[in-house]
């Protein structure tokens, strides 16, 4: 056993809003700034949609991520020959124009223009070039447009439906979409890192997140074809790619991430995840179908005394192990298995999970009217307007049974709670809908006030840092201990 | 005179210069160490561009460099003379590849808006100092036949009095202009390395080949820090 610890995440799609506050948080703090504009490390998309960049999820165009062919694994628009063969000129890394070309407006000519006849506009420049343009695209251009023939239509996912359920979906009655915030996944075997000619790109061993070393980096843009989700970013002013650090600075002082202190619907949770970093290379290689198992597998209950004695001697904190075994992630991902990973067939092992959304759920209705006064208020998920096979596509690697398995679940809890709250069904309806999800009704007790009652404590849990330590993360103690008091930013000389 | 300056004073300058600012450069600000590509702005006359420099220039450095490592060999390689019209003929070959790509990089940097944004003087001097040095080699190669053969007895013998720190003019003076120019401007090249984005070649990714995929760093680490103290 060798265990590792990893900050990992959790988003509960059904709470989701779309209200874009965790972009923003995240453009605000870190990409607002020449050369990564065009860039956002937290977006949140419209699904049935093609995405940011477009089409991200057509590895037929971008290859990216890992493939199995026979039994090797290997990056398939990356790695050591195909990477250094496309260094001078890289096919399949998305351009400018497949993200958006970033733009502001001519603010200052609504107060400057000279007196005239016509009312002065402020015109759209790009951020790039400085010239007028005409907005073309942006980051979020098919932003609630579910149905849309130019956008949803194009959906990668789309692959995996009859052309009757694709039809079925843009039916008038059917229209349906979700949204999906995505940042870097921080995961377990990423192929950005493994792409990277230079090898500046590292995974910490104390909490797990992917960096990309600015001073390492040569611009040889591996990375962005690599990323499956395309969560690297070439910045073209600097010559550097950059990516989602997590918010590594606060995190390191115990604050929580911008995206996720900021977020509205109170859909992220937070917390550390222990695994067994020797399972990887096996779990890497796993048939499609065993992969999220797999990966669900190496992530190992906290609480087990060999674990901790082993997480103990590879140097993690008791204060990691503590907060391990509080982490709503682990719940959520382990205990109740109803988060599933995004795309996990890239076999980058991603470290944010997803718990599929629920609803909407079509409603029962009789001559018009909906029938919401007795038990059979929610239809079976079978109605559900997002097919199975629809998120199936993006969370179950095509596995419906395991998206149907938490959708079963969440339904439980709902019909749970149901009859406490509003008592319009019989206790043992609702405990036929828990015991057919595999629930108790002190599980499904649980999955509630973790989904609707968590406090930000709650949510969030990673280690308190104490600064004593903190500073060790950076350096040797006794090298920082003659150093106290204030410092210069560039030594005196003594001539 | 300038024969001096040129053929035995300029390459020390030029190295020492190139080495200690090279050096320096990559010690205290390796973040401005990057190949600043612009694919991302533009990657359609990129590729006509950048792929047959690229791989031109690859092959005719390398041609040079056997010829300095084994000049003997190579002259011998070359003393049928089907093998030396080959030899001849590919180096031509990819010569003109390179002057194509480089000539199509000019081109590009002057007809994107895009591109224009990201483009500097020193970006334009090299490009410029490129051709120079490219079409030289390419009209060396037309106008002065069998080059491999003089090469390898003429101006190996040259670079080799270089690098033992006793220059010989004597196989350099009687070398036609064209010749000389070419010399000469590799020399500036070599000085320009540290001050252009040509120091991406300093940082070619060779490693990559033998390195493991996937790197994990510890910041923190208690094991070995308790074996330290
Ligand atoms: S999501 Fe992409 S950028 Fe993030 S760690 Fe995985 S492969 Fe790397
Ligand atoms: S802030 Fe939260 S609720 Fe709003 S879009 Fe982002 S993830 Fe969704």
């Amino acid at each position: 056993m060798d265990i590792r610890s990893q900050i990992s995440m959790v988003f509960h799609l059904d709470k989701c809003i779309g209200c874009h506050t965790c972009s923003i948080a995240c453009k605000n703090l870190w990409t607002d700034r020449k050369g990564a504009e065009y860039m956002w490390w937290n977006n949140v998309e419209t699904k049935p949609g093609t995405g940011y960049p477009h089409k991200w999820e057509d590895q037929e165009e971008y290859k990216g991520g890992w493939v199995k062919i026979g039994k090797r694994v290997e990056l398939r628009g990356a790695g050591k020959f195909r990477g250094l063969k496309n260094i001078f000129h890289n096919p399949h890394l998305p351009v400018l124009d497949d993200y958006y070309e970033p733009w502001t407006y001519k603010y200052d000519d609504l107060i400057s223009s000279p007196e005239g006849n016509d009312q002065p506009t402020a015109r759209p420049v790009s951020l790039v070039t400085g010239e007028h343009i005409e907005i073309k695209a942006g980051p979020n251009w098919d932003d609630d447009l579910s149905g849309s023939e130019l956008y949803a239509k194009n959906d990668a996912n789309f692959a995996a439906l009859s052309k009757k359920e694709q039809e079925d979906m843009f039916n008038l009655e059917r229209l349906v979409m979700m949204y999906l915030p995505r940042i870097c996944n921080h995961c377990l075997n990423p192929a950005c890192a493994a792409a990277c000619p230079s090898g500046a790109i590292y995974k910490r061993g104390e909490d797990g997140v992917v960096l990309i070393n600015q001073e390492q980096c040569r611009a040889w843009r591996m990375c962005v074809t690599a990323c499956p989700y395309k969560k690297t970013f070439y910045n073209w002013h600097t010559g550097k790619s950059e990516k989602c650090i997590l918010c590594y600075p606060r995190i390191e002082v115990g604050e929580i991430p911008a995206c996720m202190h900021s977020c509205v619907g109170r859909i992220r949770y937070l917390g550390v995840l222990l695994y067994d970093a020797e399972k990887i290379e096996k779990l890497v290689h796993l048939e499609d179908d065993h992969l999220i198992e797999g990966q669900r597998e190496a992530i190992v209950d906290p609480f087990d005394p060999k674990v901790i004695a082993a997480a103990r001697a590879n140097g993690i904190h008791d204060a990691m192990i503590e907060a391990a075994q509080k982490s709503p992630v682990y719940r959520w991902v382990k205990e109740w298995k109803l988060a599933l990973p995004l795309h996990a067939e890239y076999r980058t092992l991603p470290m944010l999970f997803y718990v599929p959304p629920l609803l909407p759920i079509m409603g029962n209705v009789t001559e018009g009217t909906y029938n919401n006064k007795n038990q059979t208020y929610f239809t079976s998920i079978e109605q559900s307007r997002l097919p199975i096979k629809y998120l199936a596509s993006l969370f179950g690697v095509g596995n419906e049974g395991l998206i149907r398995s938490v959708l079963k679940k969440l339904m439980a809890v709902r019909l749970h709670r149901r009859s406490i709250e509003v008592s319009d069904m019989t206790p043992e309806f609702a405990e036929g809908a828990l015991r057919e999800a595999g629930l108790t009704a002190r599980e499904a007790e649980e999955i509630f006030k973790l989904t609707s009652l968590c406090t930000f404590v709650e949510r969030f849990v990673i280690p308190a840092s104490h600064r004593e330590e903190a500073i060790e993360m950076t350096k040797m103690v006794l090298d920082h201990k003659g150093e106290t008091g204030f410092g210069f930013l560039d030594g005196p000389e003594r001539i | 005179m300038l024969d001096i300056l040129l053929f035995t004073v300029l390459p020390y300058m030029a190295f020492i210069v190139a080495m200690v600012m090279a050096l320096y450069r990559y010690r205290t600000n390796s973040f401005k160490f990057s190949s600043l590509s612009s694919e991302f702005l533009e990657n359609n006359h990129l590729f006509w561009g950048s792929v047959p420099w690229h791989y031109g220039i690859l092959v005719v450095l390398s041609g040079h460099l056997i010829g300095f490592l084994f000049p003997r060999h190579v002259l011998a390689f070359g003393s049928i003379p089907v093998r030396l019209l080959i030899m001849e003929v590919t180096a031509l070959i990819f010569g003109l590849m390179a002057l194509f790509g480089v000539c199509m990089l000019i081109y590009r940097r002057f007809t994107h808006s895009r591109i224009k944004i990201v483009t500097t003087g020193m970006d334009i001097f090299i490009l410029v100092l490129l051709v120079g040095q490219v079409l030289s080699g390419v009209l060396i190669a037309l106008f002065y036949r069998w080059g491999i053969n003089w090469y390898t007895v003429s101006l190996v013998p040259y670079l080799k009095s270089v690098l033992v720190l006793s220059p010989n003019l004597n196989y350099v003076s009687p070398l036609p202009h064209l010749i000389k120019y070419h010399i000469v401007s590799a020399i500036l090249i070599l000085v320009f390395i540290p001050f252009s984005r040509f120091m991406h070649f300093l940082v070619v990714p060779v490693h990559y080949l033998w390195r493991n995929w996937q790197r994990v760093i510890w910041n923190y680490d208690r094991k070995m820090i308790r074996k330290r103290y």
